[in-house]
């Protein structure tokens, strides 16, 4: 018989382990993908510019009925306005419902009722107002006109696809890692591993290279979906996305041996994931960008190892920047893995 | 050199736990030494420190004090000498559910520099039928002997069994205690924790009665029970006020005292139990009608009366008063 290495039947049990799985398959490779195509339907199939008006029927039916179907046929026979007429109680309703965006008052003097904390009211002011102020006889002083185009790569999906694949690569580190390990814990697996003459680092290694197969898998799924389904291209060379999901698998599976190198229980792990995760999850620009948070505080984002693999996946699929231009975000992430891997094993608990 | 023929040997040995209600010995001071070949049990009711004591042989736990040579090494300078030459199935380990009782003795047999094929340790506790089925899908005693496979897939020298039988059907016993008899009748040691008497009995070549954390006898299964001075136990409960007062433990009530029952015939041992009373005897042919007699004489009434062959249980409780199983009352 040929004996194998240790490290390649400890990889190819926890493979076969996962691989064996159903539902650890579907969480892994099934749920980005599915997140990624919902999002994706979500924020597409909105009607880009279609504003969303109600005409206030007044009290008085007389003047009133006609001054509102009026505006409605002004409205309706230009594009982009949805138009009903309501009472003013109705339309009042819709708006806070978001049913509608704007309502309009008819009469000498058009009165416009909207939120202005909301974009797409402030935007169907401008719309409505224009197009009525036109009708009534308005003339442009310039003359003007519009050149359509959508680019890939500025949509939403666009900024999505980066930030699941950077999520999934954590989530998949720490969970698959920091979950299977307790669990091996609990079982007295570990110790009966120790037992034996098993060297140690094999055992983690094995731990952090079985993250690196599943996670092959993980991220051509989801780029295919993104390409096939949404047309998101990468810009930047394949091989250094693949490279640098490669490097956030290994940090996170690092992380994930640090978060349960003690635990003794699943609840202690799962709590101690999410305290690690959720910080991440707000912070890390996953479904909105993390410039949004206040400039005090980006330093801080910044540091965290979902803000450098996204930022540095968005750089090479969107923009198509090279790897060496995302070398400190990398250096970073590495030092994040190497870092929370040598205090595991020096940490780990195996009994 | 007289170490070096023997596979286990420690000295002063203890372990202290802190507990919420202040410090425990769970191991207080243990002196052993086992011989190679053959099978050793530490025999001991549960928390008598058993497994403390057996974990700390197989370095998987380090002593408070004392010292501790197996094979003749010690753990802090050998650990990768030692683990190499010795198997070890700790009292309980749940293996992977999703690997194959091949693929897990193959991850097994990985570690070992040297060792028998993963089919050979499959055959050598029956498994070979289960080559391929998973883990998860194996009953207790399958699980069981594929632990035993575990520990002789890198052919030890040494092997720990910790409670091996605990928990198993009749059957699934009596095939786990010929594979180890097999492998102490190669000239190798084994050395496991029980606490069912029969199996250290049946199996052990040398036993050590462990009580709170230290040894109480140490011997042959036969020479332990020769020691009681007698080979048989008659038992007997009888009806009625005298009874009670024997069960009550009143030796005194009656006739039925310690000291008029170790007066007759044959008679070597008297023990007064809960449920009745408990005499080692030479010889029941003579003793038997000698304690007939003097029941009459007391116009005592017999409620019971059995005899049987002494046994290690008997051991234990004349040396420490209590029984190794105390189902009514389990103690920690």
């Amino acid at each position: 018989m040929i004996r194998h290495h240790p490290l390649r039947e400890l990889l190819t049990s926890r493979l076969r382990e996962f691989f064996r799985e159903p539902e650890a398959i579907f969480w892994v490779y099934g749920f980005p993908v599915l997140l990624a195509i919902g999002l994706g339907i979500a924020f597409r199939e909105k009607p880009p510019d279609q504003v969303r008006v109600d005409v206030i029927a007044a009290s008085q039916p007389a003047a009133g009925e006609s001054g509102a179907a009026t505006m409605r046929s002004t409205l309706a026979a230009q594009a982009g306005f949805l138009v009903e007429i309501h009472t003013e109680q109705e339309s009042a309703a819709r708006l806070r419902m978001g049913r509608s965006d704007i309502a309009v008052v008819p009469g000498e003097a058009f009165q416009y009722i909207y939120d202005r904390t909301r974009p797409e009211s402030v935007l169907a002011r401008a719309r409505v107002d224009d197009a009525l102020q036109r009708a009534a006889g308005r003339a442009d002083p310039v003359s003007s006109s519009d050149k359509p185009v959508t680019q890939p790569g500025s949509r939403y999906i666009d900024f999505l696809i980066p930030g699941l694949l950077g999520m999934n690569l954590m989530g998949g580190g720490l969970w698959g890692i920091g979950f299977v390990t307790v669990d091996m814990r609990v079982r007295k697996l570990l110790k009966r591993l120790v037992a034996t003459p098993m060297k140690k680092t094999h055992f983690l290694v094995a731990m952090v290279g079985s993250r690196m197969i599943f996670g092959l898998p993980e991220i051509i799924l989801l780029l295919s979906a993104g390409w096939l389904l949404f047309e998101v291209a990468v810009r930047g060379s394949l091989l250094a996305v693949l490279f640098i999901s490669m490097l956030g698998a290994v940090s996170f599976s690092g992380l994930g041996l640090l978060v349960a190198c003690r635990a003794q229980k699943i609840e202690t792990v799962s709590g101690l994931m999410n305290l690690v995760m959720l910080p991440m999850w707000l912070l890390s620009g996953i479904f909105f960008s993390s410039e949004r948070f206040p400039t005090a505080a980006q330093p801080f984002i910044q540091a965290l190892p979902l803000t450098m693999l996204n930022e540095s996946l968005r750089a090479v699929i969107l923009e198509g920047a090279t790897l060496m231009s995302q070398g400190a975000r990398l250096v970073g992430l590495a030092a994040w893995g190497g870092i929370s891997f040598a205090l595991a094993l020096r940490w780990f608990r195996w009994s | 050199m007289a170490t070096a023929e023997l596979a286990i040997h420690c000295a002063g040995l203890t372990k202290r736990y802190e507990s919420r209600t202040g410090p425990v010995d769970a191991v207080n001071g243990l002196d052993l030494e086992v011989s190679t070949g053959g099978c050793f049990g530490l025999l001991g009711p549960n928390g008598a420190g058993k497994t403390t004591t057996i974990e700390i042989l197989e370095g998987l736990l380090a002593p408070t004090s004392g010292q501790v040579e197996v094979l003749g090494m010690a753990w802090r300078r050998n650990e990768d000498a030692l683990r190499q030459r010795i198997g070890i199935s700790l009292q309980e380990t749940r293996f992977a559910e999703k690997l194959s009782v091949h693929e897990t003795l193959s991850l097994f047999r990985s570690f070992y520099r040297k060792g028998m094929e993963p089919a050979a340790a499959m055959d050598l506790v029956s498994l070979g039928e289960k080559k391929g089925s998973w883990v998860g899908k194996l009953s207790g005693g399958q699980r069981q002997r594929l632990a035993v496979a575990c520990a002789l897939v890198g052919d030890p020298d040494l092997l720990f069994l910790d409670e091996p039988t605990t928990g198993l059907d009749p059957q699934s016993r009596r095939q786990l205690w010929e594979i180890i008899r097999d492998f102490g009748a190669r000239g190798r040691t084994v050395m496991l924790t029980t606490h069912y008497m029969d199996e250290a009995e049946r199996l052990c070549d040398q036993v050590a009665v462990v009580d709170h954390g230290k040894v109480i006898a140490l011997g042959s299964p036969a020479d332990l029970i020769a020691r009681l001075g007698g080979d048989h136990v008659v038992e007997f409960a009888v009806n009625g006020a005298a009874g009670q007062a024997a069960d009550a433990g009143h030796h005194d009530a009656g006739a039925l005292n310690e000291a008029a029952l170790m007066a007759l015939p044959a008679v070597s041992g008297v023990r007064m139990e809960a449920t009745g009373i408990s005499l080692t005897v030479t010889q029941p042919h003579v003793a038997i009608p000698g304690l007939l007699q003097m029941l009459r004489s007391e116009s005592l009434e017999l409620a019971r009366l059995t005899t049987r062959h002494v046994s290690l249980e008997d051991v234990f409780v004349t040396l420490t008063g209590r029984h190794l199983r105390d189902d009514q009352a389990p103690s920690s």
